[in-house]
């Protein structure tokens, strides 16, 4: 079973095993690598999650996790990048209203 | 077990800066790394926590707290404002004539760097592929600013004056000589937001009578990491909320030199029953220099540290969007990138 990530063929599956799984995410860096890689780890079912730049010259890299008891790793993937964005959202949804507030606080003085 | 527990919080929730380095930096809190904590990721926990703040917010920067979340995304804001939200700026630069002391390639680079006011949002990346057809551009993804302009004598000048500025014409040649070209529907669309330069007295070449330049320049979207030009922030970064704790009283003389050692504003001096005391009146307002540690007698007195999970972003905005603006586009790269990948996931698994 081959994961192509964005083009170029991935995966490397360890044997029959699908909860230890390398994916080579193309074109990303620490930014996402970093808070994808922290919002898996917050999964208890995840074992290892880990992820290396493999030359600074090219941008991709190599994203590992395995997981405990069997679960197939593209599921906690899955998650966290679902995680991740709901996350984003709530960081969205809030500095939007903060600074709509932090506006109207700042238009009252005059009137 | 009450100190442990104590001991434990510390190092769950800070950075501790001591004498020769910098203690507890990395994020621990994952699932099964403390026993009798539930570290698992929890939507209601992160939600009830996270808050931001906004401290200053003017057109041009702001100050910002957000309290709640880890490093590594806010690192990843951070990393997508300086380098992965996009802006137009001069990519191509066509020179009919440039007789100035000036290089081509010299006044190639300083235009490419003036700032565009031109809301990126609103135009394409250009199609890279075949770049002989596609030459030109079209009106969703190029615009088209102009810079010409002759240096001539001053008829008017006096014999014996020496000062440039009375003796030559257009001798200074400024962000404000770059007129622009609609082309396309452009006239219309961007009828009343005027596309130019967003700052009119950058300096970009000095003339003397007789050397002219003719340029036509190519502005397309970009984004930072292909080249800093399109970069959208002058900077942004962020620090970590300082905790300074006050292990026992100082008084007197002591208390003077400890509010010495931190920033003004960080320790004050209250008078009790006659002596002053020190206290801790705004830790926000230190820079973390550690001077106190430097000081014998008062290394022992203080605790320094940092509050993990909150983070004081400062960003500031080239003039090209608004510094709030900004930060909402960021956050919007950071969920494309996401959902680019659930994409992917998703039609791999329909295989």
């Amino acid at each position: 079973m081959n994961f192509d990530l964005w083009e170029t063929p991935t995966v490397q599956a360890d044997g029959a095993d699908e909860g230890c799984v390398t994916f080579v995410l193309h074109d990303e860096d620490h930014t996402l690598g970093n808070s994808l890689r922290y919002m898996i780890m917050k999964n208890a079912d995840v074992e290892f999650c880990g992820y290396t730049i493999t030359h600074p010259s090219e941008s991709k890299i190599n994203f590992r996790i395995q997981t405990r008891g069997g679960i197939p790793a593209a599921e906690p993937l899955r998650r966290g990048l679902n995680e991740l964005s709901d996350v984003c959202q709530h960081v969205l949804n809030t500095f939007q209203a903060r600074v709509n507030e932090f506006k109207e606080r700042q238009e009252q003085p005059m009137e | 077990m009450a100190a442990r527990r104590e001991n434990v919080e510390e190092i769950r929730n800070r950075v501790i800066l001591g004498e020769f380095g910098v203690t507890n930096v990395h994020t621990t809190d994952f699932p099964g790394n403390y026993p009798g904590y539930d570290d698992t990721w929890n939507v209601e926990k992160f939600q009830k926590n996270f808050r931001i703040d906004v401290v200053h917010l003017d057109e041009n920067s702001m100050e910002f707290d957000m309290v709640g979340i880890d490093a590594a995304i806010a690192n990843a804001f951070r990393r997508i404002l300086l380098a992965e939200v996009p802006t137009m700026a001069t990519e191509k630069v066509f020179i009919y004539s440039n007789t100035s002391i000036v290089q081509d390639e010299v006044l190639a680079h300083r235009l490419g760097l003036i700032p565009i006011k031109a809301d990126p949002r609103l135009f394409e990346y250009r199609n890279t592929g075949e770049e002989s057809a596609e030459e030109e551009g079209s009106e969703i993804d190029t615009i088209q600013l102009q810079l010409k302009i002759k240096c001539s004598r001053n008829p008017r000048a006096s014999k014996d004056s020496s000062d440039p500025r009375e003796l030559y014409l257009n001798h200074m040649v400024y962000s404000k000589d770059i007129k622009w070209v609609p082309i396309g529907n452009q006239a219309d669309v961007f009828a009343d937001c005027c596309i130019g330069p967003v700052h009119d007295d950058i300096l970009i070449a000095q003339l003397r009578p007789g050397q002219e330049l003719d340029i036509v320049m190519h502005c397309v979207k970009g984004i930072g990491k292909d080249h800093a030009k399109f970069s959208p922030v002058a900077t942004a970064s962020y620090r970590l909320l300082p905790e300074i704790t006050l292990l026992e009283v100082v008084e007197g003389e002591k208390a003077e030199r400890l509010k010495q050692c931190f920033s003004r504003g960080v320790i004050d001096l209250e008078d009790i029953n006659g002596t002053k005391v020190a206290k801790v009146v705004n830790s926000r307002l230190d820079t973390c220099s550690r001077e106190v540690l430097r000081h014998s007698d008062l290394k022992n007195v203080v605790k320094l540290g940092r509050v993990r999970d909150h983070f004081i972003f400062t960003v500031e905005s080239t003039g090209i969007l608004p510094p709030d603006v900004l930060v909402t586009e960021a956050i919007k790269v950071l969920v494309a990138k996401c959902q680019r990948f659930l994409n992917e996931l998703d039609s791999t698994a329909m295989e």
